[in-house]
């Protein structure tokens, strides 16, 4: 009897919970849910989810649901595929170097139409021009909302700097190559160091910052952003000159290879092997956490003695496109979670739990205000660098086709430098001979 | 006398495989035939745009000299990846074989490495050779003096991918040809010594001989382990570098069409990397096998 009478309770109660999860849905179901698939991972990926519970719980008409795909790539191909089978979510967030295929799609909803169409109206100029540049077609127009920016800057071992008696580098004018070298050889003559600089990700430190600080172009077409006939020209004598000074620099330690990426030059420099590291910003948070036993600090990448007023350097991260085949309702949405993301709070938020840039002015003026940039000297060497000029053609950022396939080209021939296979002639010619075939090959699919 | 079973009804063997042969069609002639037809065209990720071009992925490949390299780098590191791993699984498993005390919980160690997974094996090794923070490489750096850099050096790379690769294989390249030995019979090695056979002749005139069929199967397994699935290796340790020379044939088909988004020039690859899989494999059946004898 007993045993009956618990079955009877339980499936009562079964069909209470039931009941009460369709009545919850349906509750659900009014608000409109808006597909978020990003690529942010770990500590990352938390505050983005911060972010959004913020939003949902701001307002009642929308839930914006953030979904992990993975890395950059598998992000990219995962949107790609949904695309393909028309089950594609309203915003994906892709790295800079597919925008140029993303702007290609004709699956995307440009941002500042979006905007426009859902009513809001932006002033474009409050936002940090040198990462905006990136996402801009040649009309200026912004295709995407940059979601996470960050640029190169140059860390130093500041214990080694004070030993060899070199006086602390400024945080706000960059330093010469020429001079960086003497004080690299300085201080490895006097044993202080065991070798100078690494660097991380050489074709983006090295060839295309390079190339926009010294307001240089990379490409023809103002570097891609005007056509896709465009060729490669970092085979300036400029360039090949800059990678003849570091291929020199071998011979003395003064430049030490430690990789393409940034896992081996970043090693070389916690175990103090190495005295000065070019890498991104987002290098900050890794050194605070893995460096215990010296001090080291941010400066802004060096620059030609002959360049006297140097250009922004160029940004890496990604930005979410908002793609299209989705209802106006829901774009309302989208577009009130692109405005709040946008917000100083939130990218203040954003800016000082991952060091990615706010990409608003306000909101960089409200951390200044505030004082964070007393407190974190470090955050502010790379936003000085952004905003030290008004983009040129050069430096706004880089529009090219198969970028993957070039960076790995200008990867493959600077090792062949390195380990003196090339001389840096012929190695920065080969890059652009085997990159423009890569260029002409991406070209020849869009001729209809 | 042979036990036969006939179904009284023609059409049920073919219903009892159709489960199989779905599976085939969908999960690999499927695939294969669309990457068939995606060599052949030059498109755009999305698909709008797409255009038929016969077989000029195909010559595109075939008239870049770097594509060639990443070819004779394939074999090559194939070649030496399958001898090394199987020498040393033989070496071993003859040792082993041999051992009297604790066989059974040395053969079960030996068998381990062969769970790790190939990225894994990749990073693994990474913590010893990487010239920046590996521990062995810091080691012969400042014991021995040698110039250890495979960050730098094309031919460094290729030892430490190499090395990566066998290590793993070993262990399988193991637990088959311990299996092959065990069923040797016993009294033609006994035979043999009483006599008077040295244990290296006994190795080389009966061991080697009975084993050839399980030689002759891990061979195969072997180049085509180091063909396709060394991939997590390569991705991990050296992503194809220095320069390229350790770009082999799978990294490449990964680069230029799942990062690299082109679709066609990537499928192109893919072709050929089932066509010399396919023609390695005949030549394997055609040549090899007529030396190798299946029954004692």
């Amino acid at each position: 009897m007993e045993v009956e009478m618990m079955r009877g309770k339980r499936i009562v109660a079964a069909l209470l919970t039931g009941l009460m999860l369709l009545v919850g849905s349906n509750v659900m179901a009014k608000k409109i849910e808006i597909q978020w698939w990003h690529a942010m991972r770990s500590a990352r990926g938390e505050v983005v989810k911060a972010m959004i519970d913020k939003f949902n719980a701001s307002q009642d008409e929308y839930v914006v649901v953030g979904t992990n795909k993975g890395n950059y790539d598998e992000v990219l191909n995962a949107g790609i595929a949904a695309i393909r089978a028309h089950k594609q979510p309203h915003l994906l967030q892709s790295f800079e170097v597919g925008t140029q295929t993303m702007m290609l799609s004709g699956a995307i909803y440009p941002v500042y139409k979006l905007m426009a169409d859902a009513g809001y109206n932006i002033d474009w100029n409050d936002y940090l021009q040198a990462v905006l540049s990136y996402y801009v077609n040649d009309k200026g127009q912004l295709m995407s909302m940059p979601f996470n920016s960050s640029t190169p800057v140059m860390y130093y071992n500041a214990d080694m700097f004070k030993k060899a008696g070199i006086p602390m580098p400024s945080k706000s004018k960059p330093m010469t190559w020429d001079e960086l070298g003497s004080i690299l050889q300085k201080m490895i003559k006097a044993g202080v160091a065991p070798a100078g600089l690494v660097s991380a990700w050489q074709s983006w430190t090295q060839i295309e910052n390079y190339c926009a600080i010294q307001d240089l172009p990379f490409a023809s077409r103002a570097d891609g952003y005007e056509g896709l006939d465009c060729v490669l020209e970092f085979n300036s004598p400029q360039v090949i000159a800059h990678i003849a000074m570091l291929k020199d620099w071998m011979k003395d330690k003064r430049f030490l290879y430690g990789g393409q990426k940034y896992q081996g030059p970043k090693a070389e420099f916690i175990a103090q092997n190495a005295a000065v590291y070019i890498d991104s910003i987002s290098g900050i948070a890794k050194l605070q956490k893995a460096v215990k036993n010296f001090t080291w600090d941010v400066a802004p990448l060096p620059v030609e003695s002959w360049m006297a007023h140097p250009q922004n350097s160029i940004i890496g991260g990604a930005s979410n496109w908002v793609l299209a085949g989705h209802s106006k309702k829901e774009y309302k949405g989208v577009a009130a979670f692109l405005a709040f993301l946008a917000e100083p709070e939130q990218q203040i938020f954003w800016h000082k739990q991952t060091g990615y840039f706010p990409i608003t002015l306000n909101s960089y003026e409200a951390l200044q205000k505030e004082g964070y940039y007393k407190e974190q000297p470090y955050q502010e060497v790379g936003i000085k660098q952004l905003n030290r000029a008004v983009p040129t053609k050069n430096s706004r950022g880089l529009r090219l086709g198969y970028f993957v396939q070039i960076r790995n080209i200008i990867n493959e021939e600077l090792e062949k430098v390195w380990n003196d296979t090339k001389t840096p002639k012929q190695a920065m010619d080969d890059a652009v001979t085997r990159g423009n075939k890569e260029l002409r090959s991406f070209e020849n699919i869009y001729q209809k | 006398m042979i036990k036969r079973s006939i179904f009284s009804n023609p059409y049920l063997p073919y219903l009892l495989i159709l489960p199989q042969i779905l599976v085939t069609l969908t999960f690999f002639y499927w695939p294969a035939f669309d990457g068939l037809i995606n060599s052949m065209l030059v498109s755009d990720p999305f698909g709008n745009y797409s255009r038929f071009v016969w077989f000029k992925n195909f010559i595109a490949l075939f008239t870049d000299f770097l594509y060639l390299k990443s070819i004779g780098i394939t074999l090559m590191f194939s070649l030496a990846t399958a001898i090394t791993s199987m020498s040393l699984g033989l070496l071993i498993a003859t040792l082993a074989n041999r051992a009297l005390k604790g066989k059974a919980i040395i053969r079960t160690m030996l068998i381990w490495p062969y769970a790790v997974a190939p990225a894994i094996s990749g990073i693994l090794w990474l913590f010893l050779l990487h010239p920046s923070y590996g521990v062995v490489a810091l080691a012969i750096k400042k014991f021995l003096g040698v110039d250890w850099n495979p960050v730098l050096h094309g031919g460094d790379a290729m030892v430490m991918v190499i090395m990566a690769s066998a290590w793993k294989e070993i262990s399988y390249n193991f637990v088959f040809f311990i299996a092959g030995m065990q069923a040797i019979p016993k009294s033609l090695i006994e035979a043999a010594a009483m006599d008077g056979a040295s244990p290296f002749r006994r190795f080389w005139n009966i061991t080697l001989p009975l084993l050839s069929p399980t030689l002759f199967f891990l061979m195969v397994m072997n180049i085509i382990y180091s063909f396709f699935e060394t991939f997590g290796v390569i991705h991990t340790m050296t992503q194809g570098g220095p320069g390229g020379s350790t770009n082999i044939l799978v990294y490449k088909v990964y680069q230029d069409g799942f990062i690299g988004l082109n679709l066609g020039s990537s499928s192109a690859q893919s072709v050929v990397l089932m066509s010399i899989i396919i023609v390695v494999t005949i030549l394997q059946f055609k040549y090899v096998e007529k030396k190798v004898q299946y029954t004692g």
